[in-house]
């Protein structure tokens, strides 16, 4: 089943009740479909073909959803960006896979156009709320209602690339294809019960796996999105969920800390609220206590996946209370087991590497065989690849999962993964910078918060603002050091490599004698 | 009580501190909207609050944690102004008959 099947479905069946709320908004489903039906065809009148790559540089709003909605039926790739993303990165990202067509806001044209130039591959530019001559606006791009041409487009076919970090520095373009989503999206929404009568409210960013899901999923299931752009103001979102009578919540340990701090929030204030999603890290059991006191009678469900994969355990709310720190076992329809580094399997107790089998799993990464051959490899069966995590974990005697940490160098902040590379790369672009090293310290909101320790060359005046502010102008917001320390030197090797994995434990022990 | 004045100033440079390094252009104006400058996130006003309660002695309620009193220098500033105004006649309040027997 293709994801714009079940938009047409729905529109068809219920075609005035609200798909989308986005601020003063309200979006039904016949005009979300009737809307991504005229982009398409304008899309494909511009020359966007099946299986073209085609950009959505936008925050969480309206016309991102229509733009997604409008690129699958164009028979093309969506691949959702973050609007934080700065020029030499979207630059990457549009090169790396060819893109043809980009759609961004008026206030990101000054990034996308620094972008467009050095891409080259870019042919069709439309921009919300732009009269620019050298761009599409969006008004014209919905204006008319050209025909849409049936391109004969398959499940099978691509329909999205969602980046991820890589431990290299540089994104990896996670493909998926109408296959990958509907099996994700039918085995997440069949533990959690989801109906059309479900509302879910959002505030995670459309370029991010969890927070895209939420749009996708409350197509499939014909249900509501309420979508917000951030949790910087709790007490209004809250208003919010009130308001639209909100049934689902999904939320990161991040949201869920800055939550059971607001003294206001008072037992049975949510009261339509049936579930809470969590993913990322599990949550600390005072969290979880408290808000079991605010919503006493919502399920909330842990739950552990990756851009890979989409979602791969979740763990039963009744199990919450008695093991809070486990992701549970597998998602419906998917397999998973632990392999120590000889890649055999291993039991109860052992720490290795997470495997996942099964529909969810990504067609590999765009355009980089390496690190696909890394992840997709060889199963039990001759005749399939299965998903190495990168993600160590140890399971317990009743077979719940537990996760344990990575194994590599990335970071999650906010439930989002850094590649300290990254932001080494462009801390090293300042020549006032000998050293540097980027590690995550222990933060009670962010999870980890991300550090830079460095060593300037000798006479640098450089400040911690002006690292941060060198960094901020390149990097995603949630990339940008929260913290900078300068040192005389690092911890190094004998043969003088430095080593991260020193500097990282000083810090881990550090937090947790805090 | 602070001055309008002298509160802008103090929320100004704790802004142009913590959260205006990301701006390279400098000018920020006193009416213009932190959240459409992308300049604060959600631990970012965690942060803010943290430095009104601290510094103007305030407590913030959750309710008050929203773009109207937060979202610029000018609200913040007018914000503290009310708030610091109103704990004042509260805290008055006791005082009044010893004020009147003296």
């Amino acid at each position: 089943m293709r994801l714009e099947h079940f938009l047409h479905e729905h529109a068809r069946q219920r075609a005035n009740k609200t798909v989308l709320v986005a601020g003063t908004r309200r979006v039904s489903y016949a005009e979300l479909d009737e809307m991504s039906t005229r982009l398409a065809a304008s899309l494909q009148q511009q020359g966007i073909e099946r299986g073209d790559r085609v950009l959505v540089f936008l925050d969480n709003c309206v016309e991102a959803a229509i733009s997604i909605f409008a690129i699958v039926k164009a028979g093309a790739v969506f691949s959702t960006i973050n609007p934080t993303t700065k020029t030499d990165k979207l630059a990457y990202m549009l090169n790396k896979c060819s893109a043809k067509g980009l759609i961004t806001h008026q206030r990101l044209l000054r990034v996308a156009r620094g972008a467009i130039a050095p891409a080259g591959c870019v042919k069709v530019v439309i921009a919300v709320g732009s009269i620019d001559a050298d761009v599409v606006s969006w008004s014209d791009a919905i204006a008319t209602a050209p025909a849409l041409r049936d391109v004969g487009g398959i499940s099978a076919d691509l329909a999205m690339i969602i980046h991820t970090s890589g431990s290299s520095g540089m994104p990896k373009g996670a493909m998926m294809t109408h296959q990958n989503i509907f099996a994700a999206g039918r085995s997440v929404m069949s533990v959690l019960e989801n109906s059309e009568n479900d509302i879910i409210l959002s505030v995670l960013p459309l370029s991010f796996n969890y927070g895209l899901y939420q749009l996708l999923m409350t197509v499939m299931m014909g249900g509501t999105l309420v979508l917000e752009n951030s949790f910087t103001y709790p007490h209004k979102i809250i208003q919010k969920m009130q308001q639209e009578r909100v049934t689902g919540f999904p939320l990161l340990p991040t949201i869920a800390a800055i939550l059971v701090q607001m003294e206001s929030l008072k037992p049975e204030c949510l009261p339509d609220l049936r579930y809470i999603t969590n993913t990322a890290a599990s949550l600390p059991p005072a969290h979880i206590a408290k808000l079991r006191e605010i919503c006493p009678r919502t399920k909330i469900y842990s739950m552990y996946g990756l851009t890979e994969c989409k979602r791969a355990t979740w763990l039963p709310p009744e199990q919450l209370a008695i093991r809070p720190n486990s992701v549970g076992k597998a998602i419906p329809d998917t397999e998973v087991w632990i392999v120590d580094d000889k890649n055999n399997r291993v039991g109860p107790g052992i720490i290795g590497e997470l495997v996942v089998r099964g529909p969810t799993v990504m067609q590999g990464y765009w355009d980089n065989p390496e690190a696909t051959a890394r992840a997709l490899r060889p199963g039990p069966n001759p005749w399939e690849k299965v998903l190495y995590s990168g993600d160590l974990f140890r399971m317990d005697e009743e077979g719940y999962f537990y996760f344990v940490g990575r194994k590599d160098d990335i970071i999650k902040t906010r439930g989002e993964k850094v590649s300290p590379r990254e932001v080494e790369d462009v801390l090293y672009a300042l020549p006032e910078v000998r050293e540097a090293m980027v590690v995550g310290v222990p933060d009670p909101i962010l999870g980890a918060a991300i550090k830079a320790v460095i060593v300037l060359m000798p006479g640098s005046s450089l400040s911690a603002h002006d690292i941060m502010r060198h960094c901020a102008a390149r990097l995603e917001d949630l990339m940008v050091p929260k913290l900078v320390e300068f040192r005389e030197e690092l911890p190094k090797t004998s043969t003088g490599k430095l080593r991260r994995a020193d500097l990282q434990s000083e810090f881990v022990a550090a937090g947790a004698r805090s | 009580m602070p001055g309008v004045a002298c509160v802008e100033d103090v929320v100004r440079k704790f802004i142009a501190e913590n959260f205006l390094y990301r701006e390279s252009s400098g000018e920020f104006l006193d009416t213009q909207s932190f959240l459409e400058a992308g300049l604060i996130d959600s631990t970012g006003i965690l942060e803010l609050v943290f430095f009104l309660e601290t510094t103007f002695h305030i407590h913030v309620t959750d309710d008050e944690v929203v773009p109207e009193n937060l979202d610029s220098i000018q609200q913040i500033a007018a914000y503290v102004q009310r708030k610091t105004a109103e704990q004042n006649t509260v805290q008055e309040i006791p005082n009044a008959p010893r004020a009147l027997s003296a």
